[in-house]
């Protein structure tokens, strides 16, 4: 093969494969459903007797926070199966669970902010399950900073596989952290809540309609579908890069 | 045919302490760092005496981390610079037993900094910092902090910018072991009954089994080539 044919192939890889069905599928089916949760948390859920209209940001904080664990959870998964197969597939879904997860996780803790700022009259307070959620958005800042730092590729993927799975307990912390520390003011919502928390609801009938698809919906169909997307794109630069290199050499 | 286990591990942590015995780089920095940092909290706490008590093993805490990832960023250092890490990787032993002894001495020179700045905080904060459950939490808290800052020293060896990375990506994958050991440790120095305490030492223990199976697990990717 001739170089000139050899870069014509390698082009070939950088040019985006046709989107799976089932992709496409999920994308449309992400798209309706984060409109209709949207509408069931604004329009249909009654309006809290004591919080008023900013109680319903909970219905996209508290699933933007599963949304990101279960990104962070593919991470690990990830990780796992990169180590055992050592497929740089499994290593694109990881980096695409650490992107995916990171942005819900801010998401999180923006929308936190604004609910804390009329119910506990700050925007943000040194509460242990508050502090946890912060740090664990860091790790997954430090996720990427040390991945950068990494020249050699499959030195690269393997080390941040590792760290991948190390870095899922600030997770499990963050989700388990006011069940054990009880000084925390952060509501509980499934469950009983701490003595001490503040701005707390009934989950009664109307909120769970409206909070149960919203749910399920960051839960699963969202972070898949993102990282899906974002592991594509990943496999594109990849390629960009390969060839960049070729051209580079000659 | 390999050399056994135990024999590797050791030969490691008794060149690592040789070494140590003759250069006195790691340590000296390390408790020179430790002592500044405890003199450090003392001034900037001084204001107010009951803060000052209360923030004791928060102090205590800062100071043995900070001065770990100290030894820990050194040690590692010494194995790549020579490429003496690369030596070890051609010898025919197991990879986990390189880790467990590097784990090993990073951790025996961890708790000789701790075993030092605890009598001197004693003093410096006129609290009794040498109750046994204390030292059986500074203990079992810096050998779980010695075995992920072991793994990941050895990460972040092959990153270009290694001194500030491992900070980085340790201090957050340590926060469950932080706020375990804090815990523990403010209860005992208040004289607080077993029962409230007791729970946040096995709370430390059950992670640090976790964290040693992990590392055991997974050491045998970081030290690869």
């Amino acid at each position: 093969m001739t170089a000139k044919t050899k870069n014509l192939s390698l082009l070939r890889t950088v040019e985006a494969t046709p989107m799976p069905n089932l992709l496409k599928a999920l994308t449309l089916l992400s798209l309706v459903g984060f409109c209709c949760t949207l509408a069931l948390a604004l329009f249909f859920a009654g309006t809290d007797i004591q919080q008023g209209e900013i109680q319903r940001i909970f219905y996209i904080h508290m699933p933007s926070f599963f949304g990101a664990f279960t990104a962070f959870g593919l991470t690990v998964l990830g990780g796992i199966l990169y180590l055992w197969r050592k497929s740089e597939q499994w290593d694109r879904i990881a980096l695409a669970g650490v992107e995916v997860g990171l942005a819900f996780a801010l998401i999180n803790l923006v929308t936190g902010a604004i609910w804390a700022r009329p119910i506990w009259n700050t925007w943000w307070t040194w509460d242990p399950r508050l502090t946890s959620a912060a740090i664990m958005a860091l790790t997954y800042a430090a996720y990427l900073m040390l991945r950068a730092g990494i020249e050699d590729e499959a030195r690269k993927r393997s080390f941040m596989s590792v760290y991948g799975i190390f870095a899922f307990t600030s997770v499990l912390v963050t989700l388990f952290i006011i069940r054990v520390v009880p000084e925390t003011i952060h509501p509980v919502i499934v469950g009983a809540s701490p003595q001490n928390a503040q701005g707390g609801f009934e989950a009664t009938s109307g909120v769970v309609i409206a909070l149960l698809p919203s749910l399920l919906l960051w839960l699963t169909l969202m972070p898949i579908t993102m990282i899906w997307h974002r592991s594509r794109l990943e496999r594109r630069l990849e390629a960009v890069n390969r060839l960049k290199i070729q051209m580079l050499m000659e | 045919m390999k050399t056994p286990f135990l024999t590797v591990m050791l030969a490691i942590v008794s060149k690592d302490l040789r070494g140590e015995m003759r250069s006195r780089e790691i340590l000296s920095a390390m408790t020179i760092f430790a002592f500044l940092c405890i003199l450090v909290f003392s001034f900037a706490l001084e204001l107010d005496r009951v803060a000052r008590q209360e923030a004791i093993s928060g102090a205590l805490w800062v100071t043995l981390i900070f001065a770990s990832l100290l030894g820990f960023n050194r040690s590692l250092a010494q194995e790549g610079d020579q490429g003496n890490l690369d030596a070890l990787l051609l010898a025919p032993v197991a990879r986990s037993a390189l880790y467990f002894g590097k784990l090993l001495s990073n951790y025996l020179f961890t708790l000789l900094v701790a075993l030092l700045i605890l009598p001197l905080m004693t003093v410096i904060y006129n609290s009794d910092l040498l109750n046994g459950w204390l030292l059986l939490t500074t203990a079992l808290g810096l050998f779980s902090f010695s075995t992920i800052g072991t793994l990941l020293s050895l990460l972040t060896l092959h990153t270009g910018s290694r001194e500030a990375l491992l900070p980085i990506a340790m201090l957050p994958v340590a926060l469950p072991l932080l706020l375990t050991a804090v815990r523990a440790s403010t209860n005992i120095l208040n004289g607080a009954p077993t029962g409230q305490w007791l729970v946040w030492l096995q709370l430390l223990a059950a992670v640090s089994v976790i964290y040693l199976a992990l590392g055991w697990l997974l050491c045998g990717f970081v030290l690869e080539e």
